[in-house]
């Protein structure tokens, strides 16, 4: 593979991402990755429904009391917004346009970003009503699994940065077309994750 | 074969072995450590024996003890037996597909320094406040309620090097998947590189859930959360589910390739194909699969209910069928055959009654009714011990003596190695065997002492006995492979005469481009067949002689894992109130690993060339060693 190869639209496979034996390499290894993820997040998911609603004798909280509706449903959907930015952007690669795949990414940070910092906004609300991490079982296994969501964002976006930062000059090549093709994987598998934490964490809590 | 390697200076081999992302050089180094640890772990198992020789020892105090046994068991599970299987994994699976190397040879290596740090973490702990006590299970109950550090070494240091055994099944799985020479399709791999293939597999989905039941006692101990502490709300038995939805498939994890292994040896030493060869496969698969399915049997006791206990019970006896399969076919591949009773052979037919035996008392134990009788007593004991050290330990002894040449290029000696396999066989039976009966009449497992009225003296003595045999076994392998070091007469390519695989057509050990031209595969047994055929060549070529790419070397690995091992002690500390440095150490740690990361990704690593008049140059006996 010679990085300095220059492409046009033209000469650029249809499959970037797969056209090496790094690349093919890469893609299985991300897909593997990720089934390790998915059952790191099905654990999760199990120990909080175990531990919903637990604490001490007496606790105040409760899902149906804490959590509203309105703030999360905000933050859904600019995350999956932002899914389908990335998702022009990987077209934009595809096709071999280096500025607007750029500039869609731009915009992918941006509602990354947005979306951390609600969360963050969250949890500094639910801390200042009284329920912090160490408050019961309960806390214990929604700060955990939501925050581990939430540093997996935290990762996506600062692997879209350096990416970004890295490539800015030279362009696309075959040696990050696949890495970049591998981030935007990584942020829909955190988008689904987080449509199933709307659904338990979110919805199933206010219901009841 | 690499002249420039032996000239080369000491400091200079370490640093290439610090650096190296050469499989086979990876391979040495998970021999070495997983060694080692096999005898640290042996060393906590005589000390075990002799506490218990007789009736009111007083060896070790009760809480030594606690901590000896649970030391004993998390090494030899995650730091002996596991990393000796994957130094043979690295070492052979990609020679006998016919690959140049691993589809990730930077984070092979990096895979490698993770578990090997982990490992001197979690050993830390005796020199450093005491070693963890609640037993390799480490049940939430227990570990709450142990004071000082132990746990959080055991926690931490597992976390660090369940992340290198994950990354090193990742690595494995693509590169069965993607790397194949031409010819080589799924039913045409070696037995080995299949059992690699399922229990890289395992590993994928097995690890995640134990890395999470260790993050949530990390957390519970260290930050405050109280996923089990019972008193705010949290449930022990989460970590019961969590750690055994994990601990099953370990233990196939350990089983499965040395399956391989033996298979591997069935087919050599007999001279024949193997016999079921298809069924074997499948088997395999099907053990992988119902692996996750029969966890429960491990809490028959806890209280589930009699409909899990039914459903966990009648899945865990499914799973003997295609266990029994495969005895059956390795009886078959034996029947006939020209056999020659090599080292290795000798061990792989000693394995099947051994480990029968080991089957049999799992199939009573999955009789939940019985097992409320057995559980927690010396028969699990003896029933652990027969399939671990009958399946896995004897696999791996035939697979150090098998692939010793391949590793090494020398031979150890045939006499030694006898010597070590009747020593350590009739130990392990003479320690093991009669642990059943102590089981059946009452002795409870993890005790750490008994009463001279309980009647269990006599048999306590002769299981202590035993273990002195095995001992005697380790230090005559040990003693051979110093011997055999220091004569250093070098082998050819097929050192047993009767090797079928591609491996044993390249030279011992192979140069670092393993293949200088791709072979290209036949037929089940390719090497078998060229032989058969008259190909002095021991294989035909898939492409012409040209340039090689190959990775370069990298530090990197290293310092990540450096950095996660600092961090570690950072967050040990983090509770501890008179330790204000210790925040700082956990930052530091954390930014020694993701600043190596940055650097990696930032740095662009496209390997380099070997050229042909290089390869050709090679060919005549020069340099192999590359660097
Ligand atoms: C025929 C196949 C097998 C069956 C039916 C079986 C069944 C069982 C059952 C029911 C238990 C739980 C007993 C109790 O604690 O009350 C058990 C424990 C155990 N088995 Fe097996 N087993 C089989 C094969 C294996 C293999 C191949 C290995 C390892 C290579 C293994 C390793 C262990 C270990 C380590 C424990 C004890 C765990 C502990 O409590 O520390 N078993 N087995
Ligand atoms: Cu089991």
């Amino acid at each position: 593979m010679d990085i300095n190869q220059r492409y046009t639209p033209q000469s650029w496979p249809e499959h970037p991402e797969t056209a090496t034996m790094e690349g093919k390499n890469k893609f299985i290894g991300f897909w593997l990755l990720l089934a390790a993820e998915t059952v790191t997040f099905a654990s999760l998911f199990a120990t909080y429904l175990a531990l919903k609603d637990k604490g001490p004798s007496g606790m105040e909280f409760s899902a149906a009391g804490l959590f509203e509706l309105p703030l999360v449903f905000a933050m859904t959907m600019i995350l999956l917004t932002s899914s389908l930015t990335s998702v022009y952007a990987m077209y934009h690669m595809k096709n071999h346009n280096f500025k607007a795949m750029q500039a869609w990414l731009g915009i992918t940070v941006l509602l990354g970003a947005t979306f951390l910092g609600l969360e963050i906004y969250e949890f500094n609300h639910y801390v200042h009503l009284g329920f912090g991490y160490t408050n019961s079982a309960f806390s214990s296994a929604f700060y955990t699994l939501v925050g581990t969501h939430g540093a997996h964002v935290l990762f996506g976006l600062s692997w879209f940065i350096a990416l970004m930062l890295r490539n800015a000059k030279r362009g696309l090549n075959m040696y990050n077309a696949p890495k970049f093709y591998l981030a935007s994987l990584y942020w829909h598998f955190i988008d689904v994750v987080w449509v199933f934490i709307f659904t338990v964490v979110y919805l199933m809590g206010v219901i009841g | 074969m690499s002249s420039i390697a032996q000239k080369k200076g000491f400091g200079a081999t370490i640093w290439d072995f610090m650096t190296t992302v050469d499989h086979k050089k990876i391979a040495i180094l998970y021999l070495i450590s997983g060694g080692f640890f096999f005898l640290v772990g042996g060393i906590e198992a005589m000390m075990i024996r002799i506490q218990l020789a007789k009736a009111g020892n007083d060896f070790l105090s009760a809480g030594l003890y606690n901590e000896i046994i649970t030391m004993h068991g998390t090494t030899m599970i995650f730091l002996a037996s596991m990393p000796i299987l994957l130094a043979f994994m690295n070492a052979i699976m990609p020679l006998q597909i016919g690959a140049r190397d691993v589809a990730f040879p930077f984070l092979n290596s990096l895979g490698f320094w993770l578990f090997f740090f982990g490992g001197i973490f979690l050993n830390l702990s005796w020199f450093m406040g005491g070693a963890p006590d609640a037993g390799w299970t480490n049940y939430a109950s227990l570990a709450l309620a142990s004071e000082g550090h132990g746990i959080d070494f055991y926690t931490l240091g597992l976390t660090i090097s369940g992340f290198g055994t994950l990354i090193a099944g990742i690595n494995f799985l693509v590169t069965i998947i993607n790397m194949r020479a031409p010819g080589m399709t799924y039913m045409r791999m070696p037995l080995f590189t299949w059992t690699t293939f399922v229990a890289s597999a395992l590993i994928l989905l097995a690890f995640p859930p134990l890395t999470v039941g260790l993050f949530f006692m990390v957390f519970d101990r260290l930050f405050g959360a109280s996923f089990f502490a019972v008193e705010m709300g949290g449930n022990t038995i989460i970590w019961e589910h969590l750690f055994w939805i994990f601990g099953h498939p370990e233990v196939y994890i350990l089983i499965l390739p040395a399956f391989g292994i033996f298979s591997e040896i069935f087919a050599i030493f007999s001279r024949k194909r193997l016999f079921g060869y298809t069924a074997l496969v499948f088997a395999t698969i099907l053990i992988g699969f119902y692996g996750f399915m029969v966890w429960a049997h491990h809490m028959f006791t806890v209280g589930l209910g009699p409909t899990a206990n039914a459903v966990f019970a009648l899945a865990t006896m499914i799973i003997a069928v295609p266990t029994g399969i495969k005895i059956f076919n390795w009886l078959l591949t034996i029947w006939g055959g020209s056999i020659s009773f090599t080292t290795p052979m000798i061990y792989a037919v000693a394995f099947i009654p051994s480990f029968v035996a080991g089957g049999v008392t799992g199939v009573m134990q999955a009789i939940a009714p019985l097992d409320y009788q057995l559980h927690d007593s010396y028969f699990i004991v003896a029933h652990f011990h027969y399939v671990i050290v009958g399946g896995v330990v004897l696999a791996i002894l035939a697979g150090t003596h098998l692939y010793w040449p391949k590793m090494f290029g020398t031979m150890l000696s045939e006499k030694l190695g006898k010597w070590t396999f009747w020593f350590f066989f009739i130990g392990f039976h003479l320690t093991f065997f009669i642990q059943h009966f102590l089981g059946l009449m009452g002795m409870p497992r993890r005790v750490y002492t008994f009463g001279a009225d309980q009647g269990w003296d006599l048999f306590n003595a002769i299981s202590s006995a035993g273990a002195i045999f095995m001992a005697i076994g380790v230090i005559i392998l040990l003693v051979n492979v110093v011997m055999t070091t220091i004569k250093n007469e070098r082998v050819g390519n097929d050192p047993w005469g009767d090797g079928r695989t591609l491996e044993w057509a390249i030279p011992s050990p192979p140069p670092f481009y393993n293949f200088a031209q791709t072979p290209l595969v036949r037929g089940l047994d390719s090497f078998w067949i060229e032989k058969m055929e008259g190909n002095k060549k021991g294989m035909i070529f898939a492409e012409p002689l040209g340039d090689i790419h190959m990775p370069n070397n990298s530090f990197i690995p290293f310092v990540m894992s450096l950095g996660m091992f600092v961090a570690s002690f950072g967050a040990l500390y983090f509770l501890d109130g008179d330790k204000p440095w210790a925040l700082a150490v956990l930052v530091i740690g954390l930014l020694i690993t993701f600043g190596s990361m940055l650097v990696r990704s930032l740095k662009d690593d496209l390997g380099f060339h070997i050229t042909k008049a290089e390869l050709l140059k090679d060919a005549k006996g020069g340099n192999t060693d590359g660097h």
